[in-house]
Formats: C-alpha cells, sequence, structure tokens
C-alpha cells in the first residue's frame, strides 16, 4: 500500500542507522494483541464502588429545585455528590500541563453545575454505588426542577446584541488578529478579487474506548486515577479542583484507546478523586457510547470568509480573512484552537498584505475543544477551496496557481515566522495526484473528478507555553535498557518511538528495550500526547538521555578494547571496533564493568522547545511554533448526480514527515488519519438542535468502516530538516488535515460545482446540483 | 425472575455462574475476568466485543457481538475470546500479523477484529480482499484507516495455509 521514498538525509551523530525507520513490531502490539493490555475499564479492585454522573437534560436552565434525598437513601447507594457539597470544585480550563501562571479569568468549569447550566449534558451531581445497577437506578431517583432561560445556538446570533450572555460580560471567548502589509495597497493592485464563505460543522472523535478510570486512596493518602488521558499533568488541576496539594494526586495513565484530543482535556478524573475522597473506597466510572459523546468537546463548527485580491498571473496581492467559530457552553481550549487556525489561516501560501480577524463564541451548544487539526483543518478546508475557486476565476490549471503562492523554506507564515525546514509542497502535490492514476471512466449520471490539496500543519506546542519533555534511559546489568517516561500512548507508538530510539543509539534489538510510561509520581513528565509533539519533545529528551549512556559505555569500551572512541560504534547488544569487529565487548560485559567503577549508566534528560515570548496583540505578528510540517492529499471520486452520493475511488497521501522512525507507525498515521479526514468530509454530520444532539450513538453517528473508502496510498518523503530526532517532523494531526478540501475539490473536478459546506453528504450534493440548474 | 445457573466453557474452562435474565454475555464475561473483551457501544455498532460463540448442538462457532446476546441464551456454550486463541508467548498466526504489520494502533478494536478474521479464516481460509472487507466490515476501526488489517489477515492466512504458523 505504500512507497516508500529515502531521499539524502542529513547525517545524523551516529555513523549509522540500523533500527531507525524501519517497520519493526511496536513494543506494545502483543500485549494488545492477545488482549492482555488491561484499559483503564478493565481494571478492578477489592469493594470498588461503581459511579454515574447525573447530567442535565436542559439546554439553557435555571436549576430551580435539586433533591437527591431519595437517591442517598437507597440501599447500595454508598455517595452522592452535588455542587453544595464540593462548592470550591472548580476546573481551570487552559492549556494542559502547564505550570500554572498562564491563566485566563473567568475561564473556570464548575466540576458540578449549581444553580444554572448551560449545555445539554452538563454534570450536576456524582453517585457511587455497590454496583453499577444500582447507581443506574439511583439517577432515576434524583428530583430535579428547571426553570427554562432562552438559549442561544448559532455563534453569529451570539455576537448580536441582546443575544443571551453565557458567560459576562459578553459571548466572545477569545479573539485573535493578524494586521500585516498594507491591505488598500494589496488589493488596489490586484486584477481580480475572489470571495467565498466556507462552513464546517462538528465532529466527533469516536474514539473506540469510551472514557474510563478507577480512583483509589493509596496507603500514603495519595489520591491515585489509574485513567485513560492524553494529559497526566492534570494532576495539577485536578488537585485544585479536589482541594489537595499537588504531590496527592497521582496520575497512572493507561494505554488510551483512541485520544485524537477528546481525551486531551480533564474527562472522569475529578468525578473519580472526589467519590474516592468522600467514600474511601476504590470507584470505577465508565461512560457509556451515549455519555462519551455528550460527555466530551467536539471539532469546532466554523464559519471562514476568505477575499482574495490577485493578479492575473495568479499571484495573491492581498488577503481578508474571517474567523468565527462555536466555542460552546465553556471555553476549554478553544482560544488556542482559534490561533491555530489564525496561524493556518493562509495555508502555505505567501501573503504579505493581509487583515485577519478571528473570534471564537460561547453558545448553548456541546463544548469543543481540541480534536486531530486543532483547528487546522477547517482553516485548510477554506484555503484549499478557495485557491481552487481562484484558479477557476482565472482559468489556470489548480497546481499552477498554487506554485506561484506555494511558501518556500525562509518565506514567513501568516504571523511572520520565518519558515526553516524544508517546504516540499509542489513536489507532494505532484506525487499524490500522479498516485491516482489515470481517470476512471463515467457511466451515464455518474460523473468522476480528482482533486487535491495541499496543507501546512505545525507539530510541538505554541512557544510561549515554555514546553518541555524529560526522559529517563538506563542499561542494566544483562544489557537490556530501560526507559522511564511519562508519555501517554494513545495508538500512534508515541511510546514505542522512545523504546526505538533508545534502541539505535545503544545498539541493542528493540525487543530488549522496556519502558515504564504515563505515571505522574514516578515516570519523568514528558508534556501531553498532543500538538504533534510527543515525538518531538520526548523523542528528542530520549535521544539526549540515550546519548549520555552511550557515552559513559563507549569510554568505558574505549579503555577496554583500547580504541579510540571515534572508532568504536555498538550494534547488536554489543560495542565494536569499526575498523575490526572482530573486536568487541558484550553489553552485558560492558555494563557491568560500568557498574564495577561506579559509572553512572542512566541519565535523565530534559528537551526544551524554544521560548518565545506571545505574539503581538495588535499586529498577531511573531513565531508561533517550532517548526512545520507540509504534504499534500488527492483523491478521484464519483458523484452519482441522481442521489448525490459521492464515492471515493481513489486516495493518495504526501507528507514530508522528516524521517521515520517506525515506517509502520508512520504509514498508519497518514491512513488512519486520512481516514478520518475522508470521514470529516463525506458522512460524520453530528446534528445538534437547539443544543441537544441527535447522535448519541455510532449507528446514527457514522464513522467510516472498512467498506465505506479505499485504502490511502501513503507516500512518504524525508528531507530530515525537522526539529525532531534525526530530523523528524511530525505526522500525526497533519495527516487528517488536507482530506477534506481534496475531496471538495474532487467533487467540483466531477460535477463543475464547488460545494462550500461540510459534510458533503448526499442531500447537500444534490441541492447544490439543483442550485446550479436554476 | 430469579437467577438461573448457566455453564459455560469459556477459552477452555469451566464457568458456572448464577445470573438473572437480563445480564449481556458481554457484562458476564467482563465481571468473569475476560476483560480482553472490550466494550464499545453495548449496541452492536463497533464489533470490539466480538467473541467466538458454540452453541450446544451448532458444528461450528461464529462470531458473534456479545453484547447483543443475553447469558442466558449462552448456556452451555463454548466461548473463544481473543485470549483464548494464544498467548504473547505462543500466538495464533492472526495475532501476530496483527502486531507485526502496524495493525495494531491503540489495540482496542483489535480483540474484536482477530476473532472476526478467526471467524472468516475457519469457513474461507484464502480469502479475497473483498471478502475480509466484509467479514470485518462490522468493526470499527477509529486509528489504522484499516489498510494494515487487511493486510495482517491476508498474511495469516498466507501463514497458516503455508502450515509454518502453528495454527490451532
Amino acid at each position: 500500500m505504500s512507497r516508500y521514498t529515502a531521499k539524502q538525509l542529513p547525517p545524523t551523530n551516529l555513523p549509522e542507522l540500523r533500527q531507525i525507520g524501519k517497520p519493526l513490531r511496536r513494543v506494545d502490539a502483543m500485549g494488545k494483541a492477545v488482549g492482555s493490555t488491561v484499559y483503564a475499564g478493565d481494571f478492578s479492585l477489592p469493594l470498588m464502588l461503581h459511579a454515574k454522573v447525573f447530567r442535565s437534560t436542559q439546554s439553557s436552565a435555571l436549576i430551580k429545585r435539586l433533591d437527591v434525598s431519595n437517591a442517598r437513601a437507597m440501599a447500595g447507594v454508598v455517595c452522592v455528590l452535588t455542587a453544595a457539597d464540593v462548592p470550591n470544585a472548580k476546573l481551570v480550563s487552559d492549556m494542559p500541563g502547564q505550570t500554572g501562571q498562564k491563566q485566563r479569568t473567568g475561564s473556570d468549569v464548575p466540576v458540578l453545575a449549581s444553580d444554572r447550566v448551560r449545555f445539554y449534558g452538563e454534570p450536576i451531581a456524582l453517585i457511587a454505588a455497590e454496583t453499577l445497577d444500582i447507581a443506574e437506578r439511583a439517577m432515576r431517583m434524583i428530583d430535579i426542577e428547571y426553570e427554562p432561560l432562552p438559549g442561544v445556538y448559532d455563534p453569529l446570533e451570539a455576537m448580536k446584541p441582546g443575544a443571551p450572555i453565557l458567560h459576562p460580560p459578553d459571548n466572545v471567548v477569545a479573539r485573535w488578529k493578524i494586521r500585516k502589509g498594507d491591505l488598500e495597497k494589496g488589493f488596489a493592485e490586484a486584477n481580480h478579487v475572489v470571495e467565498n464563505t466556507f462552513r464546517m460543522r462538528y465532529q466527533e472523535h469516536a474514539y473506540l474506548e469510551p472514557e474510563a478510570g478507577v480512583a483509589w486512596i493509596d496507603e500514603r493518602g495519595v489520591i491515585t486515577i489509574r485513567v485513560s488521558t492524553q494529559v497526566i499533568e492534570h494532576f495539577r488541576s485536578i488537585a485544585r479542583a479536589v482541594g489537595v496539594p499537588q504531590n496527592r494526586i497521582r496520575i497512572q495513565g493507561t494505554m488510551v484507546g483512541g485520544g485524537f484530543g477528546g481525551k486531551e482535556d480533564v474527562t472522569v478524573e475529578i468525578y473519580l478523586a472526589l467519590l474516592a475522597k468522600h467514600t474511601n473506597r476504590p470507584v470505577r466510572l465508565v461512560y457509556t457510547r451515549e455519555e462519551s459523546i455528550f460527555g466530551h468537546s467536539k471539532r469546532h463548527p466554523y464559519v471562514i470568509r476568505h477575499r482574495t485580491g490577485v493578479k492575473t498571473n495568479g499571484r495573491i496581492t492581498a488577503a481578508e480573512i474571517e474567523v468565527v467559530s462555536d466555542s460552546g457552553a465553556y471555553p476549554y481550549l478553544s482560544p488556542y484552537v482559534l490561533l491555530y487556525t489564525l496561524v493556518m489561516s493562509t495555508g502555505p501560501y505567501r501573503v504579505d498584505n493581509l487583515h485577519v480577524d478571528a473570534a471564537t463564541i460561547a453558545t448553548n451548544n456541546p463544548y469543543t475543544s481540541a480534536f486531530r487539526g486543532f483547528g487546522g483543518p477547517q482553516a485548510c478546508f477554506a484555503y484549499e477551496q478557495q485557491m481552487d475557486a481562484i484558479a477557476e476565476r482565472l482559468g489556470m490549471d489548480p497546481l499552477e496557481v498554487r506554485k506561484v503562492n506555494y511558501v518556500r523554506t525562509g518565506d514567513t507564515t501568516a504571523t511572520g515566522q520565518p519558515i526553516e525546514s524544508a517546504a516540499w509542497l509542489e513536489e507532494t502535490a505532484t506525487r499524490s495526484m500522479e498516485a491516482l492514476g489515470g481517470k476512471t471512466p463515467e457511466r451515464g449520471p455518474i460523473k468522476v473528478g480528482q482533486g487535491f490539496s495541499s496543507y501546512f500543519q505545525s507539530y510541538g506546542r505554541i512557544m510561549w507555553l515554555h514546553d518541555t519533555s524529560q526522559a529517563w534511559v538506563g542499561v542494566e546489568l544483562d544489557g537490556t535498557v530501560t526507559v522511564r517516561a511519562g508519555v501517554p500512548e494513545l495508538g500512534a507508538g508515541q511510546a514505542n518511538s522512545l523504546c526505538q530510539i533508545a534502541a539505535e543509539v545503544l545498539g541493542v534489538p528493540l525487543d530488549r528495550v522496556s519502558i515504564y510510561c504515563t505515571d505522574s509520581a514516578i515516570t519523568p513528565l514528558s508534556g501531553t500526547s498532543t500538538a504533534t509533539r510527543q515525538l518531538y519533545m520526548s523523542g528528542n529528551a530520549t535521544l539526549m538521555a540515550a546519548t549520555n549512556v552511550r557515552k559513559v559505555l563507549l569510554e568505558h569500551a574505549s579503555k577496554t578494547l583500547a580504541a579510540e572512541i571515534e572508532n568504536l560504534d555498538m550494534a547488536e547488544g554489543r560495542a565494536f571496533v569499526k575498523s575490526d569487529p572482530s573486536r568487541f565487548i558484550d553489553l552485558p560485559d560492558l555494563a557491568k564493568g560500568c557498574a564495577a567503577e561506579g559509572s553512572h549508566l542512566a541519565s535523565l534528560a530534559m528537551f526544551k522547545a524554544p521560548f518565545k515570548d506571545p505574539i503581538d496583540p495588535e499586529t498577531g505578528q511573531g513565531p508561533v511554533f517550532p517548526d512545520f510540517t507540509f504534504g499534500s492529499y488527492a483523491v478521484e471520486v464519483a458523484v452519482d448526480t441522481e442521489t448525490g452520493q459521492i464515492t471515493v475511488l481513489k486516495a493518495a497521501a504526501c507528507h514530508d514527515i522528516g524521517r521515520a522512525i517506525n515506517r509502520a507507525a508512520v504509514e498508519g498515521q497518514i491512513a488512519g488519519g486520512g481516514m478520518q479526514g475522508l470521514g470529516y468530509a463525506l458522512m460524520e454530520d453530528l446534528i445538534v438542535k437547539d443544543g441537544v444532539i441527535q447522535t448519541p450513538s455510532l449507528s446514527e453517528y457514522l464513522i467510516p468502516t472498512c467498506k465505506d473508502f479505499p485504502t490511502t496510498t501513503v507516500i512518504i518523503l524525508e528531507s530530515g530538516t525537522g526539529v525532531g530526532p534525526f530530523g523528524a517532523k511530525g505526522i500525526g494531526e497533519p495527516s487528517l488535515t488536507p482530506a477534506a478540501p481534496a475531496v471538495a475539490s474532487a467533487v467540483a473536478d466531477a460535477i463543475g460545482i464547488r460545494i462550500h459546506e461540510l459534510p458533503l453528504t448526499p442531500e447537500r450534493v444534490l441541492a447544490a446540483i439543483d442550485g446550479a440548474k436554476k | 425472575m430469579k437467577p438461573e445457573v448457566i455453564t459455560m466453557n469459556i477459552n477452555g474452562r469451566a464457568h458456572h455462574i448464577a445470573l438473572e435474565p437480563n445480564v449481556t454475555l458481554l457484562t458476564t464475561l467482563r465481571d468473569l475476568g475476560y476483560t480482553d473483551v472490550k466494550c464499545g457501544c453495548e449496541k452492536g455498532d463497533c464489533g470490539a466485543c466480538a467473541i467466538l460463540l458454540r452453541l450446544p448442538g451448532a458444528d461450528s462457532a461464529e462470531a458473534v457481538n456479545s453484547c447483543l446476546v443475553l447469558t442466558w441464551q449462552a448456556d452451555g456454550a463454548d466461548i473463544t475470546t481473543v485470549a483464548g486463541l494464544g498467548t504473547a508467548e505462543q500466538p495464533h498466526p492472526l495475532h501476530s500479523a496483527f502486531a507485526d504489520t502496524g495493525a495494531i494502533q491503540c489495540g482496542y478494536c483489535s480483540p474484536g477484529l482477530i476473532i472476526a478474521a478467526k471467524a472468516l479464516l475457519d469457513r474461507n481460509p484464502h480469502p479475497t480482499e473483498q471478502e475480509i472487507r466484509e467479514a470485518i466490515e462490522g468493526n470499527l476501526c477509529r486509528c489504522t484507516g484499516y489498510g494494515h488489517i487487511i493486510d495482517a489477515i491476508r498474511t495469516a492466512a498466507d501463514k497458516m495455509s503455508s502450515g509454518k504458523g502453528g495454527a490451532r
């Protein structure tokens, strides 16, 4: 399924790479295959209680009366908590995993609603009972009376004077803007002005594993929470919400059964901690699928308007972009998602004269937060459709108009940040389109089209968050290697990559490396598995730590083998003389020799991303991200013009990922992210009416099965210019970003009509065809 | 209704358990400690809880979503979960193929997929890609895009039919 293209990569400080890039069996794979991996909801403890969350059935209302006495009185019910029992329980809604100095004001989320509910599904009470059945029955014994309040369900309505206000003083949760160059001059130079508005709706993460966790109080009084999470550093905000010191909350992260951003915010942790604290017993809370869909964030709906001035030769002279997103009832990460959209609003194109105005707005809809791509996919859907619209207006080929405007290394982004790594846009676009091959013949009402899109997407966190990651690497006396890192493993191979890096540097087979990960108390904190940052951050930290250990080993080997360190290498569990490999020392002997001398065979290293100041709030100018990934995605579709049904016939993705650490894992990210992008484009339709999700199951909210779309052809390019280990970039989020606009582009190629709204359902396609006839 | 004692053979172990009629086989298996059977939706939409079920008198086992079976209906049945196919030390060829081809990312859908694949290969040792897709259509995976999973099932089929995989 893949074509693997290795370019000339820059030299590393290792003489030869033997394991980096290989599709080795991941360290977590076999346990998952045979079912021995114990996920968060699989774990139980003696005398464990079972929890449920009682939630609002109103989108906007006052709570006039809440009576839990009947529920409390039920046999088998051990604890019922309401806001009155935990009056100070607030979740600081901000970028997770930070040191705490970056909070916004007014954004705290009450853990339990007290007098007012702002969205359907907002938690109101917690129940712990001897059995799940009793807890479920106790839910029905809670008496609640609401007084409905006017709600607002459209962000554009919510911006108008007189709209119901969710959090005073107004519904504007955050704004960002860019003022760059001379907009008037830019438009004056334009021969054409192209203006379009694009609309994108919700996307649900739909990870196979619903939110789950177990909490207990250990023998030291530490509230320990074994939970499926992308962020173990939440222990800090959990401690604050529960009212205990930070060193009294321990997060033991489990293998995550899919995250995609949906387990980036706190999920069940605080409920579990409060119930464990109040009952002094172990408590388990596992969401049902329906509760998962009502209970966690969604990808933001957006409205993006582009007004672009272009010259006849296709060169963009000016752009004015307006962005509005629906933040839902609480901010969570909406301001930051919006910032990503701002940075990527122009796409990978040079725009010297630019105004961007972006706002994220509170409504009584389900709250929105992180989802793979983090505001990038919405930006991409808009800017790529706009580029195609420009090409149409000018009568130019879509690739030609892009070639005139593509950024190159050394050019700057919309916020004025220079791009320092390779920006292989034309190459990825050409290769992805080539991979589609010739167009499939059309049959009667079935029209066939091909299209592509290009994108750029950051990897690594916003630089003014001052991101760091730590990793520990040690060699045992039998020559095996241990890695310790707080990294949450979401399934992308975050933990395996660290093992593969350590294996490479220390010259041992991957199956001789073991990792302990994701424990806030006993593994060094590696930061969040979000923002496509783990390989970049923790990969570099692991590379540093392993390199330190390698140095100790080689110094000892140099003495033992009487050879210069420069003439030594490590592979297959031994250190050897490069010029005469028959002279070697096995790693166990080397390790024992080092131990006998008292040499330190372990290293704890911290990698720091570049630290920068925030962008200028008036101009939006300044560096934001450590680096960017570039690529393209191409699809061929068949459109049934009688039914509106779109069938994807072929899909191909080409990304420059810098360097592959595990090729199979990279292919999996690209193919899997692409599939989520195709779902976003064509079928994933979360219907929300007056704030209430109408599709709270996987038979109503449809995600792709293996029969919905073909397997993506994956083309991996390696420029070696990334800031990750061995020149790697990031691919977790970028893999999804370009899929939806490529589909829209292919549809336009097939039927000659450009649809500006996602998802491209048969109804929307038919309406567009009918509209074009009129 | 009163609890009744249900007898089941799970991965070669005999169980006798008293249960009320409204308990699903998924809940029973997980409560007994067979947590390799995953719970994804409890509605038959996702396939994560698939197991092999051979009812008394039946010739062969079928892959079923255990959330759609009441435990009372499985009285006297033979049940195989993904852990019953092999271990990390002695894996089934499907286990090895899934682990080696990148078919496993988060792993939450893997037990159900491996069971669906086992049922397919039992009745059709040489499936085409289309037949593989039809066999696993009821198993949702949100991570992989399915390509590596289809590769893995093909790889396992080849190994098992060439007799090198130690198929059981």
